[in-house]
C-alpha cells in the first residue's frame, strides 16, 4: 500500500537538488529574459528581438557557426586520423601523451600562451611572437593575427580550441579503435581490400557510435565557447561569440534581461544535441 | 539575573556608542588608496576626537550605496564613483548641499561646477587625475628641432615634419585586455571638448545628441587623421591595436627613439619609470597640455577625480567635510598617492616629483574641467560599444558604420 508513496521519499533528495540547482535557476532565467536590465519592468520579447537583430549578436551567431563547422571538423577529423595512424607507430604512448597534454591546461592559460604565439610587433622591432618571428624570418611582414578580420582572427582563435581539444577526441576514438576485432580488418585485407577500403568500410562503421558521441560533445562545447575568446580578444574585431556576449551583458553592462535572453537562446540551441546524445546512449545500452 | 542585566546594559551601551559616536564613510578604495585615506582619517581623529569609520566596499559601491539609500539607511558620507552618480542621488533628495558648510573658494571653479546640480554644490573633489597631457622625451624632441605644440595646427605640423623625415611621430597603444579601446576614447573626449565645447560634450554624455551628430563625427575624424595614418603611428594601425597602453610610451626613451609623442594621463609616469628605471623623471620626461583646436573653446581639461558627498547633516559630518576639503587633508592624501590636489592652497612641495607638481599647477588653472565621458555613460556604451567602436574605427571600419553601431547600443542603454 505504502509503496506508492515510498518511492517519492527515495526520490526526494535528488528532486530537491535538481529543483534548487537546475529547475529553479532555469525557470528564473526564462522569467528574467522578459524583463528589462534591472529586472523591474516587463518588456515582452524585446530582448529576443534585439538578440536576433542587433549586429553584435548576428556577428556572434555567425562566429559560433564558424566555430561549429571548423572546430568540430578539425578536432574530430584530426582525432580520428591520429588515432588510426598512431596505432601503427612504435612510440604511440609518448606521442599521444604529448598531443593530449594541452587538455591539462586551463583555457585561460591556453589563451595567454597563444596570445604570445600571435603577438604582433612592428616590423622595425624584434618579434616576440612565435608565429610572426617565423613569418619575418622567412622575409614576410608581421601579421596582426588577432586583428585581421573576418577570417584570420577567427581562425586564429579556433586553432587554439583545436589545439586544446584534439587530444581528447584522439584518446576516445583511439580507445574505440583498439576495440575493433583485428580479424575483421585482416579478413578484409585477405579479400583484397586496400587500406582505404578497410578504413572506409570496416573501421568507420565500427567507430560510428563513438564518432557520434565525440562529435556531439564537441558541438555542445563549441556552442558554449567562451574563455578563449574572452581572454584573447574579448570579441573585438568581429570575433565575438554568444557566450562572451552573454557574459558582457551580464557582468559588464548589468543588463540582466538581455543576458538571460541570450542564455535561454544558447540553452535552446544546445538541447537538440543533448537529445541526440541521450538517444544514442539509450540505443547502445539496449544493444548491451 | 543581575549578571544578565549587566551584560545587556554593556551590549546596549556598546551598540549605542557605535551608532552615535562615529561618522561613517563608504568608499570604493582598497590597498594603497585605502591606507592613504585611513591616514587622513587618523589625522582628523587626532585633531578633533571624532571617530570616523571607513567602510570599504570595493567596486560594488554604486549598488550597495543605492540599496542603502533606498532603504533609508545611508552612510553619513560616501565616495561617489563619478558626478553622474552623484546627480542621481541628488535627484532622489538623498544628498545634502554643502555650499554653506565648506569654503568653496579653496577650489578652482571648474571643480565646483562639476559638483553642482541646479545651482547647488553637493560634493567636493579631494583629488583629481589629469588626462589631457602629451608626453615627450625632451632630448629626443629637441634633437629633431621640434618644440612642444601650443595649437592643434602646430601638433599636426610637427607630426607631418617628423613623418616627412622618415621618423614615427606618435606612440599609441590601445590594447588593454578585455578593456581594450579605452585609451582611444580619452583621445576622442579630449578632441570633442576642444572642437564642440563643454555644453555639447555634456549633451553627448547624456545622449541628448546622437552618436551620428556631426560634432562626434568630427572628433573621431581628427583622432583618425593621426591614429589611422600608418606613417604617423608606431607599428601602423595594427601596432596601435596590438600594443598594450602601458608598454606603448617606452619607445620614446629608446636609444633610437621609436616615436616622439604620447598622449596619456598623469598615471603613465609610473609605466615610463618602470620601463626605463635609469631615467631621472624631472630631467628626462616632459609633457605639454593637449593643445586647443577650435580657439573659442580654449584648453579644457579632461580627467577624473575622487568626489565625496554627504547624506546626513550633523556637526561631526560638517567637521569632517571641512577637514577633507582642507589643504592639510589633501596634502596627506595626495602626497601619499601622487594624485593631484584640488585645493589651491596645497603646497606643491608635497608631490613626489616636479612632473606631478607641474600637472597639479595646470589643473589649478583649469577654466573648464570635464570628467571622462566614457566613465559617465552607461556601461553598455561607455565600457562597451564606445571601446569596440574605437577599435573598429582604427582597424578600418567606415566611420558612419562605427557611429551607427554605437548609436544602436546607446538607444538600448539609455
Amino acid at each position: 500500500m505504502n509503496m506508492g508513496r515510498a518511492h517519492w521519499l527515495y526520490l526526494a533528495p535528488a528532486l530537491l537538488l535538481l529543483g534548487v540547482f537546475l529547475v529553479y535557476p532555469s525557470a528564473e532565467t526564462i522569467r528574467l529574459s522578459f524583463f528589462g536590465p534591472r529586472s523591474e519592468t516587463f518588456v515582452g520579447v524585446q530582448n529576443y528581438v534585439r538578440a536576433f537583430t542587433s549586429r553584435p549578436m548576428l556577428i556572434a551567431f555567425r562566429n559560433n557557426l564558424l566555430w561549429l563547422g571548423v572546430f568540430t571538423l578539425f578536432t574530430v577529423g584530426m582525432g580520428l586520423v591520429l588515432a588510426v595512424l598512431l596505432d601503427r607507430v612504435r612510440y604511440e604512448a609518448v606521442i599521444k601523451s604529448v598531443i593530449f597534454l594541452p587538455m591539462a591546461i586551463s583555457y585561460v592559460a591556453a589563451g595567454v600562451i597563444w596570445r604570445f604565439v600571435y603577438a604582433f610587433r612592428p616590423a622595425v622591432a624584434p618579434q616576440i611572437g612565435l608565429l610572426n618571428a617565423i613569418v619575418v624570418g622567412l622575409g614576410g611582414q608581421p601579421v596582426g593575427w588577432l586583428i585581421e578580420r573576418p577570417w584570420v582572427n577567427n581562425i586564429a582563435l579556433i586553432v587554439v580550441g583545436v589545439w586544446v581539444w584534439t587530444g581528447f577526441c584522439m584518446v576516445i576514438i583511439s580507445a574505440a579503435y583498439k576495440g575493433i576485432p583485428r580479424e575483421m580488418q585482416e579478413a578484409a585485407r585477405i579479400d583484397g581490400a586496400n587500406e582505404w577500403q578497410v578504413f572506409r568500410h570496416v573501421t568507420i562503421p565500427f567507430l560510428k557510435s563513438t564518432l557520434a558521441v565525440v562529435t556531439t560533445t564537441m558541438i555542445v562545447f563549441v556552442l558554449k565557447v567562451f574563455d578563449i575568446v574572452y581572454m584573447m580578444t574579448n570579441g573585438a574585431y568581429d570575433t565575438d561569440v554568444i557566450a562572451n556576449r552573454m557574459y558582457n551583458e551580464m557582468f559588464q553592462f548589468s543588463n540582466y534581461g538581455m543576458a538571460s535572453a541570450i542564455a535561454v537562446i544558447l540553452f535552446l540551441a544546445i538541447i537538440p544535441f543533448l537529445v541526440i546524445n541521450v538517444r544514442r546512449f539509450r540505443v547502445q545500452e539496449a544493444v548491451r | 539575573m543581575t549578571k544578565r542585566v549587566l551584560v545587556g546594559l554593556l551590549l546596549a551601551g556598546l551598540v549605542a556608542g557605535l551608532a552615535q559616536g562615529a561618522v561613517t564613510i563608504m568608499v570604493l578604495w582598497s590597498g594603497d588608496e585605502l591606507a592613504a585615506f585611513q591616514k587622513v582619517v587618523d589625522a582628523f581623529q587626532a585633531k578633533t576626537g571624532i571617530t570616523v569609520r571607513v567602510e570599504s566596499v570595493g567596486r560594488d559601491l554604486p549598488t550597495i550605496l543605492a540599496t542603502r539609500v533606498a532603504a533609508g539607511n545611508p552612510p553619513d558620507l560616501a565616495g561617489m564613483p563619478n558626478p553622474g552618480q552623484m546627480a542621481e542621488f541628488v535627484a532622489r533628495g538623498a544628498v545634502i548641499p554643502i555650499g554653506g558648510i565648506v569654503d568653496l573658494g579653496q577650489f578652482p571653479k571648474a571643480f565646483v561646477d562639476l559638483a553642482t546640480v541646479d545651482g547647488k554644490v553637493y560634493g567636493i573633489f579631494i583629488s583629481a587625475d589629469l588626462k589631457s597631457l602629451v608626453w615627450y622625451n625632451p632630448d629626443a624632441l629637441y634633437a629633431e628641432g621640434v618644440a612642444p605644440a601650443t595649437s592643434w595646427n602646430e601638433l599636426v605640423y610637427i607630426t607631418q615634419q617628423l613623418a616627412g623625415r622618415g621618423k614615427t611621430p606618435w606612440a599609441v597603444g590601445l590594447e588593454s585586455g578585455a578593456a581594450s579601446g579605452w585609451a582611444g576614447t580619452d583621445w576622442i573626449e579630449d578632441i570633442m571638448l576642444r572642437t564642440a565645447g563643454p555644453d555639447l560634450y555634456d549633451q553627448w554624455v547624456a545622449h541628448e545628441i546622437p552618436w551620428t551628430h556631426p560634432a562626434v563625427k568630427r572628433a573621431f575624424e581628427l583622432f583618425g587623421s593621426i591614429v589611422r595614418n600608418d606613417a604617423y603611428v608606431y607599428g601602423g594601425t595594427t601596432g596601435v591595436l596590438s600594443i598594450n597602453f602601458g608598454d606603448s610610451p617606452a619607445i620614446l626613451w629608446d636609444p633610437v627613439p621609436g616615436a616622439y609623442l604620447h598622449r596619456q594621463a598623469t598615471f603613465i609616469k609610473s609605466f615610463i619609470a618602470g620601463a626605463h628605471p635609469q631615467l631621472v623623471l624631472d630631467r628626462d620626461v616632459g609633457f605639454f597640455v593637449f593643445p586647443p583646436i577650435d580657439p573659442q573653446w580654449g584648453t579644457p581639461l579632461l580627467g577624473a577625480g575622487d568626489l565625496i558627498s554627504a547624506f546626513r547633516d550633523t556637526p561631526d559630518v560638517r567637521a569632517f567635510l571641512q577637514y577633507l576639503a582642507s589643504a592639510e587633508a589633501q596634502a596627506i592624501w595626495c602626497g601619499a598617492l601622487g594624485k593631484l590636489a584640488t585645493n589651491v592652497n596645497v603646497d606643491p612641495g608635497i608631490y613626489p616629483d616636479r612632473l606631478t607638481a607641474q600637472a597639479a599647477e595646470i589643473l589649478k588653472g583649469a577654466e573648464i574641467f570635464r570628467f571622462d565621458a566614457s566613465d559617465l555613460m552607461p556601461a553598455a556604451v561607455g565600457s562597451g560599444a564606445f571601446w569596440k567602436g574605437v577599435l573598429d574605427y582604427v582597424s578600418g571600419v567606415p566611420l558612419d558604420q562605427v557611429l551607427q553601431e554605437i548609436e544602436a547600443a546607446a538607444q538600448a542603454a539609455y
